[in-house]
């Protein structure tokens, strides 16, 4: 019998080494997985380089993670969100490396590695600094910029529902990164506020169907908060 | 650069009138949005385009998190605490929106599907080039959607500030910060006038009552050009 829930956070994070490349899901807080990055932050892997679309809030979750030293790199779209105190000080002092791209481009660049397409051309960022050393094509008389499939090592989803399988739902605009994340890592972890029965989510609305999810791990923790 | 003498006039010059405030500018773009346009809404200003589209005009929000048929704020006791927009605010979903997961938002806004996006810049100049992601090449930087949005959306109006703090023009011969993406504004909102992109460069459609042409374009860095 197939069964990807876990029982512990311990063992949904089992073997997630050092120096990995983690997706962290998530809108600013909204749709970030908290309990697998405290999880993760006891398991203690460090040199790690973390793709989230933003650098973390205050110092909850990923400002955590990051403020206990075990980001190297952080890459986003948009570090310069409320408040990300923790991020900006350790890259003042050149204690943390930031890559930015563009938002569009972050995801289809993981959509990419997920469906198993290794580059492709985006009109995105064409005669700007983000394009810099990055091989141009014309197309119909438009240049595009080729950008390179993204993979992660683990990707980290917060989910609504799950069952053992895996099937994931998502809450409103905390679907967001996750499904997409979901499919570009070779470990795929999911926090679910719900655990239902195999079946007893609609086949309709399955978002994320198992294949991409590997552990499944149920943190009940109630409403989010805009931090 | 302008000397310092001729920002300080500038400054005398706008306490003279009485500036939009950042309400009014997202009000009179929002008035402006044509029925049934599908339209992305960026952060800063543009986020309050979303309260002041009149009640009897269909205007389909996207905002780039994910959401198509966003609402305006929630009343206090009416929050889904799981729904922001761009901005990381609460908003609502009106009857017939969906949502959808960031790769399929980017290929709305990337596809050509959106009928118009409207953002904040740093600068624009006249020949629609606009920067709004990042003040040097030291700073820190944060794109977001900005460069998707600005080459997939089918218009681009830009919501800002005429000028600085310090009174210097933000509407520029051509922008001296890292750009967003060249040639791409089409209209711009500042809190002193409404101008037009064009072959020939601004043109002014509109003026802050108490503001002369002339004033205006001593505040402006780009020479403007009168409507017909």
């Amino acid at each position: 019998m197939i069964n990807k829930i876990v029982q512990s956070m311990a063992e949904a994070l089992a073997d997630v080494r050092d120096g990995a490349v983690i997706l962290v899901g998530g809108f600013g807080s909204i749709g970030q997985p908290n309990a697998l990055i405290y999880g993760l932050i006891e398991q203690g892997a460090k040199d790690l380089t973390v793709v989230a679309n933003n650098a973390g809030v205050g110092h909850v979750g990923l400002a955590r993670l990051m403020e206990v030293g075990r980001v190297r790199k952080i890459v986003c779209s948009y570090p310069r969100t409320s408040d990300p105190v923790v991020f900006e000080e350790l890259y003042r002092d050149g204690k943390i490396e930031l890559e930015v791209m563009p938002q569009g481009t972050m995801a289809e660049r993981m959509r990419a590695a997920g469906a198993g397409i290794p580059a492709f051309y985006t009109p995105t960022s064409v005669g700007t600094l983000l394009a810099a050393g990055k091989e141009q094509r014309e197309f119909g008389g438009r240049k595009y910029v080729l950008e390179q499939a993204f993979h992660g090592d683990v990707a980290l989803i917060e989910a609504w529902e799950a069952d053992r399988w895996g099937n994931l739902t998502y809450r409103s605009s905390a679907r967001n990164f996750n499904p997409v994340m979901a499919m570009a890592a070779k470990l795929t972890i999911a926090q679910a506020q719900h655990i239902v029965e195999l079946g007893g989510i609609d086949p309709e609305h399955v978002v994320t169907p198992g294949i991409y999810v590997d552990r499944v791990v149920h943190v009940p923790y109630g409403e989010p908060t805009v931090t | 650069m302008r000397a310092n003498v001729n920002v300080k006039a500038n400054l005398s010059r706008i306490a003279a009138c009485k500036p939009w405030t950042r309400e009014q500018i997202a009000a009179r773009a929002a008035h402006d949005i044509p029925e049934g346009f599908y339209v992305n809404l960026g952060i800063g200003i543009p986020v309050h385009v979303a309260n002041h589209v009149p009640k009897d005009r269909e205007v389909i929000i996207q905002s780039e998190n994910g959401i198509l048929g966003m609402g305006p704020a929630p009343a206090p006791d009416k929050i889904n605490p799981w729904l922001i927009n761009a901005s990381k605010q609460y908003v609502t979903l009106v009857p017939g929106g969906s949502y959808v997961h960031h790769a399929d938002s980017f290929a709305m806004i990337r596809g050509g599907h959106l009928d118009l996006c409207v953002l904040g810049a740093f600068q624009v100049a006249e020949n629609g080039d606009f920067a709004n992601w990042s003040k040097s090449e030291t700073d820190m930087p944060s794109v977001g959607g900005a460069m998707d949005l600005a080459v997939g959306a089918k218009s681009v109006w830009l919501l800002m500030d005429h000028t600085t703090k310090d009174g210097e023009s933000k509407v520029m011969r051509r922008c001296t910060y890292p750009l967003t993406a060249g040639g791409a504004a089409k209209r711009v909102y500042t809190n002193l006038a409404v101008l037009d992109v064009t072959d020939k460069g601004f043109v002014v459609r509109d003026i802050v009552p108490g503001l002369t042409f002339e004033a205006l374009q001593d505040v402006t860095d780009a020479p403007l050009h009168l409507a017909n």
